[in-house]
């Protein structure tokens, strides 16, 4: 049975970064992950990462311009943390050889994002996720006498002593079948999000939610839940994303009337308002009728007026997307896209270290919620958020490390986890299909947990999903099999998801405000006197979410109304 | 919507039994990917078929497989792309070359792939002293290195390497071109060493035998046969490094020998590999190749008389072309991502080229 000082769930940017910090500082380290790393969904984070280095910017007008993106809901505390280092983590990226573009004096080039005061954005062409991972993977392979790697091996259930402590996790080797349970001082949970909830998503098949569903079954709360991103530009034939640095290098949006509408929601930032105001805008004239397309649900992103030399340099990763996926050349035409689900805000609530209430159980990066991004992330600040997160959580569990024991994981937790895939194996074909379940889920929470939201949708969503979850115990699977057996860990997936969409449902019908990316049209405005305060949701031992409140940290920013 | 039939290659280890065809009908719009068509037929027929998967849009290298035996991506290849090339209106998918397989269309990549990988040492080793803030380097030149970083490890390259399935112990496309990521980074400490270790390596760049396989089946335009001729050019001119396994001087043998005769002239080959036939290395050189040089003439590669004679003269637009490319005062070295100035393509001059040739890279 392996035994480790930390042991790291997910290995995208958050859990490399864990890893690598933990390794730092001495503890032995193990990093899991259903995928290779870097298949992990960090790999698609396009445009680039926030950070002050400019000596003519400051980490507080970063800090500024996240808390104003968040609608005044993120703790002011931790996006301080996250401004402040931003710059550090930078250096040490680029020192270890992510190959960031450079400006003529050879030093690191920044570009525009959105609801950035200025220039902030640090970038390697349009595929800065994948250049940091793999960058990040590069220095695992460096470090493999002390980082143990565990891939492609899929976690079942998070293993908890009596006293209620995190001490190792139960998982699946998907190459042999063969499950064991892993002991550790402790876990840290880097699993990223829930996008697969959602159908359309940008977010890969891989993002289903597991890790926020473990920690949410192991006790922990989970905050935010109802903030759900949807990312303007997502390409309407298939949801995939096109990254704001279209905007950022100065791309259009236009209506069927060919106007730039941006000028009537965000008079100032125009297309680099912040994504939930830009998706907003851009849903409002669909459903005004002046969208684009067959059935006017589109609307017209110009890339054609940025310079033709500067999109093949900077925007090559879309260009091909364009080219490959929609049969346009975005050099020479518009391309039609429309908001498409692509972030969740919420997530396992965590301290500014990454520690959820849970001793012993940290997460970090989008599965967690620190919160920084409360009611809407700013584009580029996720690869941030990831990296210092995923840093101070590998740190801090490290040093949590030095003076304890190590625990032993308990075997109850692996055999009944060995029943339950028996138990999924043995179903009979009387059941519906895992994918069917999971087809109606996407569709429902696209249909009534999106851009604009009300009470009686947010109602159905949650009948629906609590309809799936009693039709997800007895959902059936084809393969038998032992070696690469995807079809079992998808009926475990749809459990995840199905948990966490119930989450979502429920912090979004008790948010009877707007703010951020929650826009409810049954209560349009901001209401601060209410709910300013996060909404967390836990289950107590029993399968029902409960709601309970917890306060904003302000340090500086009092809340004011938010213009762009 | 148009219906498709994918033939999938099945392969179930646990089962005891050989690898089999299966066929599967699908519906979707013709401009949908191959994988969304195996995901269909997994959704609605049959959960069982493995396929390794993530993004659906080309970046997280996951699904590399073969369609109608061409390597590459299956999120990347639309079905009516993929049934133009396919023999009988069936599409064939089956796993890539090169690496064992462990179920349907999942290979084992950490068994060949990521080994070498490992075999390169691939982390920047830094110029010291490390700065306080970043390093100051030409922006060309992290662009430059932007193309091999570009590589998402999908295994394409190495599925259908014909040096590999000859020698297996390769270092491989893949690899190499990972190692120029560090060679062409001016950040990076051991530019010579990294290059002594894969010349010296009978493995290591002089092995690949220049056959663009890579080339076609990169879905990212790494182009990993250009970055390994880019290693060479660089051991060879710049650290002129001249390896135990003679190629570094067989490369000049090429140049020199299709300089003199505009074609290739075999009998020459040999010997000038060696350093010419009057080198001091050549005869026991030439002793220890007889095998070579039997085959060569039994298979009429080579005559007596063509051997003794130069049949070809390199015609005038051959010199020119030497003259040109030596006359530069430096190597130009295209790449994917520099793709010349905007006064280049304002709008009053011509294009300056199609996509494809913008993308040439080194030749």
């Amino acid at each position: 049975m392996p035994a480790h000082d930390v042991l790291i769930i997910g290995a995208g940017l958050a859990g490399q970064r864990a890893a690598l910090a933990a390794a730092q500082k001495n503890a032995t380290v193990a990093i899991l992950s259903k995928v290779h790393p870097v298949r992990s969904h960090s790999v698609a984070a396009a445009g680039g990462i926030n950070a002050a280095v400019n000596p003519a910017d400051d980490w507080r007008s970063h800090a500024y311009d996240t808390v104003k993106g968040s609608d005044f809901l993120g703790d002011q505390d931790a996006i301080e943390i996250m401004c402040r280092e931003a710059p550090g983590e930078v250096m040490h990226l680029e020192h270890i050889g992510v190959t960031f573009h450079r400006n003529e004096k050879g030093e690191i080039d920044l570009r525009a994002f959105g609801g950035a005061s200025m220039k902030r954005t640090a970038y390697v062409a349009d595929i800065t996720g994948q250049a940091l991972l793999h960058v990040l993977y590069e220095q695992l392979m460096k470090h493999h006498e002390v980082i143990d790697r565990f891939e492609e091996w899929f976690v079942t259930s998070l293993v908890i002593d009596e006293q209620g402590a995190c001490v190792g996790a139960v998982a699946r080797e998907i190459r042999s079948g063969r499950m064991e349970v892993f002991s550790a001082k402790n876990v840290i949970l880097a699993s990223g999000g829930a996008g697969q909830c959602f159908k359309p998503t940008t977010n890969a098949l891989i993002c289903t939610g597991d890790g926020i569903a473990q920690a949410y079954r192991a006790g922990a709360p989970l905050m935010d839940m109802e903030m759900i991103q949807y990312h303007p530009t997502t390409l309407a034939e298939n949801g995939f994303l096109i990254t704001e640095g279209a905007r950022g290098e100065g791309a259009h949006l236009l209506n069927s009337n060919g106007e730039r509408f941006m000028e009537k929601y965000a008079p100032n930032k125009m297309e680099l308002a912040s994504r939930d105001v830009v998706s907003r805008a851009e849903q409002t004239e669909i459903l005004e009728g002046r969208g684009v397309g067959p059935d006017g649900t589109g609307i017209y992103l110009d890339i054609t007026v940025v310079p033709k030399k500067r999109t093949l340099e900077a925007l090559r990763e879309i260009v091909n997307i364009g080219k490959d996926f929609a049969g346009v050349d975005i050099t020479a035409e518009p391309i039609m896209i429309q908001p498409g689900m692509h972030y969740i805000m919420g997530g396992v609530k965590t301290d500014v270290d990454g520690a959820t209430p849970i001793p012993g159980l940290y997460a970090a990066g989008e599965v967690a919620c620190v919160s920084v991004h409360g009611g809407n992330r700013l584009g580029a600040n996720s690869l941030l958020d990831t990296l210092i997160f995923g840093r101070r959580a590998g740190e801090h569990a490290a040093e949590r490390s030095y003076h304890m024991p190590m625990p032993e994981a308990g075997r109850e937790r692996l055999a009944a986890d060995q029943e339950l895939v028996a138990e999924i194996l043995a179903r009979p074909k009387s059941g519906r299909r895992v994918s069917e379940i999971k087809e109606e889920l996407g569709t429902t929470m696209n249909r009534y947990v999106a851009v604009f939201r009300e009470e009686s949708g947010l109602q159905s969503a949650h009948e629906v999903v609590r309809r799936l979850k009693e039709e997800a115990k007895t959902a059936y699977v084809d393969d038998k099999g032992t070696v690469f057996n995807q079809d079992v860990l998808g009926a475990i997936e749809l459990g995840y998801m199905l948990d966490v969409a119930e989450a979502i449902v429920v912090a979004a019908l008790e948010r009877k405000e707007s703010r951020g990316a929650q826009f409810r049209t049954d209560f349009p405005e901001r209401n601060d006197a209410e709910w300013l305060k996060h909404i967390d949701i836990s289950r107590d031992g029993d399968e029902t979410p409960h709601v309970s409140y917890s306060p904003v940290t302000i340090t500086q920013w009092q809340p004011e109304e938010r213009k762009y | 919507m148009a219906e498709f039939t994918l033939r999938i290659r099945r392969y179930d280890p646990s089962s005891g039994e050989a690898p089999y065809w299966e066929e599967h009908t699908i519906e979707l719009e013709p401009h949908r990917s191959v994988l969304e068509g195996i995901l269909q037929a997994k959704a609605k027929s049959d959960g069982s078929i493995g396929i390794r998967c993530s993004c659906r849009a080309a970046i997280c290298g996951s699904c590399g497989v073969r369609i109608n035996g061409q390597p590459g991506l299956a999120c990347h290849t639309h079905l009516d792309a993929a049934l133009a090339k396919a023999k009988g209106g069936v599409i064939e998918v089956e796993p890539m070359g090169n690496m064992p397989v462990i179920k349907d269309l999942i290979v084992d990549m950490d068994a060949v792939h990521w080994k070498k990988i490992q075999r390169v040492s691939p982390w920047l080793i830094n110029k010291q002293p490390i700065p306080e803030r970043e390093y100051i380097v030409s922006r060309e030149s992290m662009i430059d290195v932007t193309q091999t970083a570009a590589c998402i490890q999908c295994g394409a390259c190495v599925s259908d390497c014909l040096s590999m399935e000859v020698d297996p112990l390769f270092v491989g496309p893949a690899a190499l071109a990972k190692s120029y990521r560090f060679v062409g980074d001016p950040r990076d400490a051991k530019h010579e060493q990294r290059l002594r270790d894969l010349a010296e390596d009978p493995h290591g760049i002089y092995a690949c035998t220049h056959c663009f396989k890579c080339i076609e089946a990169c879905p990212k335009g790494v182009a990993p046969m250009s970055q390994i001729m880019r290693l060479r050019r660089i051991a060879g001119n710049d650290f002129h490094i001249e390896d135990r396994n003679n190629g570094e001087r067989h490369e000049m043998a090429f140049v020199k020998n299709v300089h003199k005769n505009g074609l290739l002239h075999e009998a020459d080959l040999l010997p000038d590999s060696y350093g010419g036939k009057f080198h001091p290395r050549a005869v026991p050189e030439l002793v220890g190749s007889l095998p070579v040089i039997t085959t060569a003439l039994l298979r009429r590669k080579v005559t007596i008389g063509k051997a003794l004679g130069h049949p070809h003269k390199a015609p005038a637009g051959v010199k020119r072309i030497y003259d040109i490319v030596e006359g530069r005062d430096q190597r130009v070295e295209l790449n994917l991502y520099i793709t010349g100035t905007d006064e280049d393509s304002a709008p009053a001059q011509p294009e300056p080229a199609a996509a494809g040739a913008e993308e040439a890279t080194t030749s």
